[in-house]
């Protein structure tokens, strides 16, 4: 008996608009960080070895700037790689039926379900097939970096757009609603890699764009 | 564990790893700087599109307006120049049809108005003052400049020296603000006056002025010299 082999594929194009977004991401997190640091609205600052803009005592030695230029010339030139990358793969993923097919339906119960199965780690994960706690987290990160270009864009341009900013509730609000979205994507991505590495084949598929794997042997306990 | 996976595991930890060098080694780079340029030169374009001329930065009332505003430069405020009243002259340079300096009385004596705007500093904070003094606009007109060319600039007595657009220049609310919360600006806050736009970043509002000109080149700036978008537009 030949065994069933599940799959997982990925287009081309979905794959580039999915690594260059991750870069992006990474950049305007670590440019962010060190321009948060610059004026903290919390009572903490992230370390500076994970903050990006460059040696801090070098940009303080030559321009008596405490590295945050460079950081916000990252945040604004990765900025229009996200948007870019973002809009694309939002249209590409409705256009092509990705996310009618692979992210719907996720409801409630099924939510609950899965969920309460991944917490036990009776939770089997199947190339090709989302589980509905995933099918939740990628909705969830994609409108995270919605309302994160959205109070981005209040910040960056208070007066010019001024209504955007009183939607969030003022200059400081939106700077508080960037810096929850903030992390609310790093916990996606902490969790994101994190599965990852425990079923790297599904970073193959994102890689190579084919990944495949017999399917486990269903016995009645783990039936799903 | 397969070598398939070993191999995947390796790759996912130095991704990992290169992310986290990327900030010590990539962003003092000659190019990676040379790429950063670029895109703020793009942003400059973008930013002058998105200037509505004639769109206001929004007003506060008054009693929002900050009486003990927050001090900024890159030196202590006991370090401020001095500017004695009696010497100082005003110099006009570059495509303005008379030149003749102007003294602080003569300054002082220009119509007047008030504004409570939003100060929104490059580093995140920001605070609401009360500023007046003559838009920058109705001085340009008296002493003749070509408002046909591009830039204005400034050079100031601390050092510091700035450059704006010329549409930014005209906005109504583009001021030569002789006063803070309705008192002659202080010599900290830049007597005899600063340029106040509450349509760019706290750093494009110079003070202590000491030369104004108008020039099709653009003029540089001191934080923009450091890395700084030029720009900077709110």
């Amino acid at each position: 008996m030949t065994p069933i082999l599940d799959e997982q594929r990925h287009p081309l194009a979905r794959r580039i608009a999915h690594w260059i977004m991750a870069l992006s991401i990474l950049i305007m997190i670590g440019s962010g960080w060190r321009i948060y640091n610059a004026s903290p609205i919390f009572p903490f600052t992230f370390p500076e070895w994970a903050t990006l803009g460059g040696d801090v005592e070098w940009a303080l030695a030559r321009h008596g700037d405490p590295g945050v230029a460079t950081a916000i010339a990252w945040h604004f030139a990765a900025m229009w790689v996200l948007v870019v990358s973002y809009i694309f793969f939002m249209l590409m993923g409705v256009l092509s039926g990705h996310f009618w097919r692979d992210f719907l339906p996720v409801g409630p119960r099924s939510v609950m379900h899965d969920m309460i199965a991944a917490l036990r780690f009776r939770l089997e994960h199947r190339l090709g097939e989302y589980n509905a706690v995933q099918k939740l987290a990628y909705w969830g990160v994609l409108a995270l970096v919605a309302v994160m270009i959205l109070s981005g864009i209040a910040i960056w341009k208070p007066v010019q757009t001024y209504p955007l900013e009183r939607l969030f509730g003022g200059f400081q609000g939106a700077r508080i609603v960037h810096f929850i979205a903030m992390a609310g994507i790093v916990l996606f991505l902490i969790v994101h890699v994190a599965l990852t590495l425990l079923v790297p084949r599904t970073l193959l598929a994102m890689v190579a764009g084919r990944a495949t794997e017999p399917r486990h042997v269903v016995t009645p306990g783990n039936a799903r | 564990m397969t070598l398939a996976r070993r191999q995947m595991l390796r790759g996912g930890l130095s991704v990992g790893a290169l992310t986290m060098l990327t900030g010590c080694d990539l962003s003092d780079h000659d190019s990676v700087q040379r790429m950063l340029a670029g895109f703020s030169r793009w942003n400059d374009r973008v930013q002058a599109a998105l200037f509505g001329q004639q769109r206001l930065a929004p007003t506060f009332p008054e009693a929002l307006a900050v009486k003990d505003f927050r001090y900024n430069a890159w030196y202590g405020p006991n370090k401020a120049p001095r500017l004695d009243a009696a010497d100082y002259r005003l110099l006009l340079a570059g495509k303005i049809a008379n030149k003749k300096p102007w003294t602080v009385d003569e300054l002082y004596a220009l119509p007047q108005v008030s504004q409570v705007t939003r100060h929104v500093c490059v580093e995140g904070w920001s605070m609401i003052g009360k500023w007046s003094g003559t838009p920058l606009r109705v001085f340009l007109e008296r002493i003749g400049a070509d408002t046909t060319s591009r830039y204005v600039g400034f050079e100031c007595a601390d050092g510091y020296y700035e450059g704006i657009d010329m549409p930014t220049a005209l906005h109504p609310q583009t001021l030569m603000a002789f006063r803070l919360s309705d008192e002659i600006l202080p010599t900290k806050f830049g007597f005899p006056f600063k340029i106040r736009i509450p349509t760019k970043l706290g750093f494009k509002n110079p003070k202590f002025i000491t030369a104004i000109y108008v020039t099709d080149q653009q003029p540089r700036g001191y934080w923009t010299d450091r890395g700084y978008n030029w720009f900077s537009g709110i």
